[in-house]
Order: structure tokens, then C-alpha cells, then sequence
């Protein structure tokens, strides 16, 4: 039986691990390496390192970062932040990561995932959804939020969700700004939507701040995988006792 | 020494510094020599089949690696790379593959299961050569198409997904895993051990 996959996502800034709420006011997590290789030995099902700033002069310090944190796991790696062609992902892919995570750049041009995902397969090509539920003419909608959250687009999150199935992504990851940050749960009725109307594997992420939260998620909430940060890096949950517990609520995991 | 063949599809990388942490020495490589030289060969592979089989044939490999499985040495396909084995496949096209193992690779059916399968799943082992002293059954699979292989004793182990596919395909000394032992941690790595020890 399929696993559902607990994971771990550094965010990171200048060469460290940094995490906010609802993505403002970074605090400092620690060092990406010794991180990425403490979740794999715990029992993490994957890392994905997601480069918040991806500055030009970030991106040298990135790709090291990577071949550095892929030289210590053997766990799958995605890389996200800053990807806008096919050379960024090859050079990704290269340093050692095994998919990358694409988000505004989807957005702006939406043919690139068509691109990535002939180029590179599906497999490789996760798109990531920041989504806000803001007011509109019509009411409160899911709007999708890009540059790291802080603007939104035109685009409604689930008939975006739908698009880049559509156009080859291989897996997407599903941030609720609403929730993110807030340790008080995961976006359950926006990814069960998502999920209910995607045939490919759905990444949640946003809000976990307790084990219950993970199960709800993958309950309620129909998701394949779930993605958090600061509670694993400042310790609040550890990966074993999560997966033990999850395990013994009858979720299918890998211990 | 392996030869991890080198052949523009996928992250090599990785399956060289797992055969490192196992202290097997490895080389990646498209050069016949080496690959001659090196006792046995490991192909990798992400991407699609056709791809897969262009790159081979404009590096001249397809025949060369045909002759190498003939002669019997050791030949571990990954991935993309166990697809590869079979007669041909239906990615991108239909396309023939290198024919070691008899079958066809085909898309996953279509269930209630969002395809790419990703993620860890537990195998069903038939042949266990390979599988000694595991302590989990869990590896770590990605992809879209599977190997409907022809022969049942051809097949050494399936994963349940929607309905039983084609895992591990074994046949003489062609071994292939539609996972990743390479990222799957300390199972994979004991089914790369296992393998590199058997021809020990």
C-alpha cells in the first residue's frame, strides 16, 4: 500500500534555514545541511528545500546548498524558488535534486510547465499553489498568491489546480496562507477540494502545529503527503513519534 | 567496479554516492572500454522511454549493452533504466526497447489513484535473491508507466497500486526495480548490497 509521505521543507535564506509566520518575520532555524540530514535519518519520506529570496547571487549559494544536503540524504529532494527555465532545472538536477518545485514563474508564463514536464517528465515537475481566501466582487474566493505570497494573481486556486495538471505537473504543492505559520491546522476543505478534483498527487502544507493536524489532513483534508517546517525544526513534533502515532490511527506509513 | 552508464537521462549522481556509502567503486560512463573493464553495469534513467532509447542509440549503446547482457555480466536497470529492459514501450510513442526481459511498458490503469504513483510503498517479493535482510519492505517509487512484463517468472516482485504491478523484474543476470534503491534509504540500499554481492 502507498505510504502517506511526511515532509519536512526548509525554507531558506542566505544559506540558512529561516521561518515566519504567514511568511513574514523570519526567524533563524539553523543550518540546512545538519537539518536535511537529522529529518532523513528520523524517517522523513522527503526534503524539499525551497529558496525564499532567489536572488541571482542567491542561486550560487543555492546550488551548492543542494549538492552539500544531497550528498548527505537518501531521500528524495525537491528544490524550489527562483526556477524559471529549463537551464535552472537542469543545473538543479545536476547539484543533485531529484524534482524542483515551481511557482510564480508558472504563474507568469504557464507554458513552461508543458516544458519542464517534456523536457524533465512529470515526475520531476511539482508546481506549488500559494493561495489566500480573499475578498472579490462576487465574495471571499481561493485567489493564488504569488512572490512568496505577497501578491495575488488573477487566478482562482482551483481551476489553477486543474490547469497544471493539465499541462504535465507531476504533483502539487498546496500552501494556505490563511493557515500557514498559524499552528492551528491545515486548509482541510481547500485540499480535499483540490484533491477531489486532481488526479495527481497532492502536497498540503500550511498550519500543522500538532500530530492530530497530520491526520486530519490526510483524512478530511484527502491529501497524499504532508509538508511542514517550523515544527519539526524547532522540535515542537519529532518525525518518529508523528509517524508511530499516525500509524497506529490507521494511516498508511512508512516507519 | 560499476559502470553507472551515462546517457543524459537523470541524476546519476545519486546511484554513485549510494554504491559509494556501500564502499563499491563506481564510474559513470558511456565509454565502451570502461564499461568493459567494469564488472558490472548500473542504468539509470528518469525521463521518458523514447528519450531514453534516442540517447542510447546515438552514444552507440543499444547493441554494445546487448552484447554485454549476452556475455553474461551483471546488468541492474533503475527506474526509467528497468523499463528500458523490456521489448518495447509505449511512452511518447511506441518504441522498441533494449528486449531483455519480455513485455511491454505501458501506462499505469486508470483507478481512483492519481498517477504519477509517487511515494513509498511496500513490495510483494517472488524471487527473494535479492531481498535478504531487509528490514522494511517500503521503497520509494515515481512513475507513470509500469512494465507489463510477459513471463510471471520473469516478474520478482510487485507493488500494490490500483491493482498488482510488475515492481522488480529478474531474469538471469538482467535485474531491474522500477523504484529507487538508491532513495530508499536503508532497504534500497541493502537490495544494492545484495546484488553487488551475489556476483561478488
Amino acid at each position: 500500500m502507498l505510504t502517506k509521505r511526511i515532509i519536512p521543507c526548509l525554507d531558506i535564506k542566505d544559506g540558512r534555514t529561516v521561518k515566519g509566520t504567514n511568511f513574514v518575520n523570519l526567524r533563524d532555524a539553523g543550518d540546512p545541511v545538519e537539518l536535511g540530514a537529522e529529518y532523513a535519518r528520523q524517517g522523513a519520506d522527503e526534503l524539499v528545500f525551497l529558496d525564499i529570496t532567489a536572488t541571482v547571487e542567491e542561486r550560487k549559494t543555492l546550488l551548492d546548498l543542494v549538492r552539500r544536503v544531497a550528498h548527505t540524504i537518501n531521500i528524495p529532494f525537491c528544490v524550489g524558488g527562483g526556477i524559471g527555465s529549463v537551464a535552472d532545472v537542469s543545473k538543479l538536477l545536476n547539484a543533485g535534486a531529484d524534482k524542483v518545485s515551481i511557482n510564480s514563474s508558472a504563474v507568469r508564463n504557464p507554458q513552461l510547465i508543458n516544458e519542464l514536464a517534456l523536457e524533465f517528465g512529470s515526475q520531476c515537475i511539482v508546481v506549488a499553489i500559494d493561495t489566500r481566501y480573499i475578498e472579490q466582487a462576487n465574495g471571499y474566493e481561493h485567489i493564488v498568491h504569488t512572490h512568496g505570497g505577497r501578491k495575488p494573481t488573477e487566478l482562482r486556486t482551483i481551476a489553477w489546480a486543474k490547469e497544471v495538471e493539465d499541462r504535465g505537473a507531476g504533483e502539487i504543492l498546496l500552501t494556505s496562507m490563511d493557515t500557514d505559520g498559524t499552528k492551528a491546522g491545515f486548509a482541510l476543505e481547500l485540499t480535499a477540494e483540490i484533491s477531489d478534483n486532481s488526479n495527481i498527487p497532492i502536497i498540503a502544507s500550511g498550519g500543522a502545529g500538532s500530530v492530530e493536524h497530520f491526520y486530519d489532513v490526510f483524512t478530511a483534508g484527502k491529501a497524499d503527503a504532508g509538508l511542514a517546517a517550523s515544527i519539526f525544526h524547532f522540535k515542537e513534533i519529532g518525525i518518529p513519534e508523528l509517524k508511530t502515532y499516525l500509524k497506529e490511527k490507521g494511516i498508511p506509513m512508512r516507519i | 567496479m560499476v559502470a553507472i552508464v551515462e546517457y543524459g537521462m537523470g541524476n546519476v549522481a545519486s546511484v554513485q554516492k549510494a554504491l559509494r556509502f556501500l564502499n563499491v567503486d563506481s564510474i559513470v560512463t558511456a565509454n565502451f572500454e570502461k564499461i568493459n573493464q567494469s564488472k558490472y553495469i548500473i542504468l539509470p534513467g528518469v525521463g521518458s522511454f523514447r528519450q531514453a532509447m534516442e540517447n542510447l542509440e546515438q552514444r552507440n549503446l543499444i547493441s554494445f549493452l546487448r552484447e554485454k547482457v549476452t556475455e553474461g555480466k551483471p546488468f541492474l536497470g533503475i527506474c526509467l533504466g528497468m523499463q528500458l529492459l523490456a521489448e518495447k514501450g509505449y511512452e511518447d510513442g511506441l518504441t522498441e526497447g533494449l528486449g531483455f526481459i519480455e513485455g511491454e511498458v505501458i501506462r499505469i490503469p486508470e483507478s481512483n489513484l492519481p498517477v504519477p504513483h509517487i511515494g513509498w510503498n511496500n513490495i510483494s517479493i517472488k524471487i527473494p535473491q535479492y531481498f535478504d535482510k531487509l528490514t522494511d519492505s517500503n521503497f520509494y517509487f515515481v512513475h507513470s508507466y509500469f512494465f507489463n512484463a510477459k513471463n510471471i517468472n520473469d516478474v520478482a516482485a510487485t507493488v500494490n497500486y490500483g491493482s498488482d504491478l510488475v515492481a522488480v523484474v529478474q531474469k538471469n543476470n538482467v535485474f531491474g526495480t522500477q523504484f529507487h534503491p538508491e532513495k530508499s534509504q536503508t532497504a534500497g540500499l541493502q537490495v544494492l548490497k545484495n546484488f553487488i554481492d551475489f556476483y561478488a
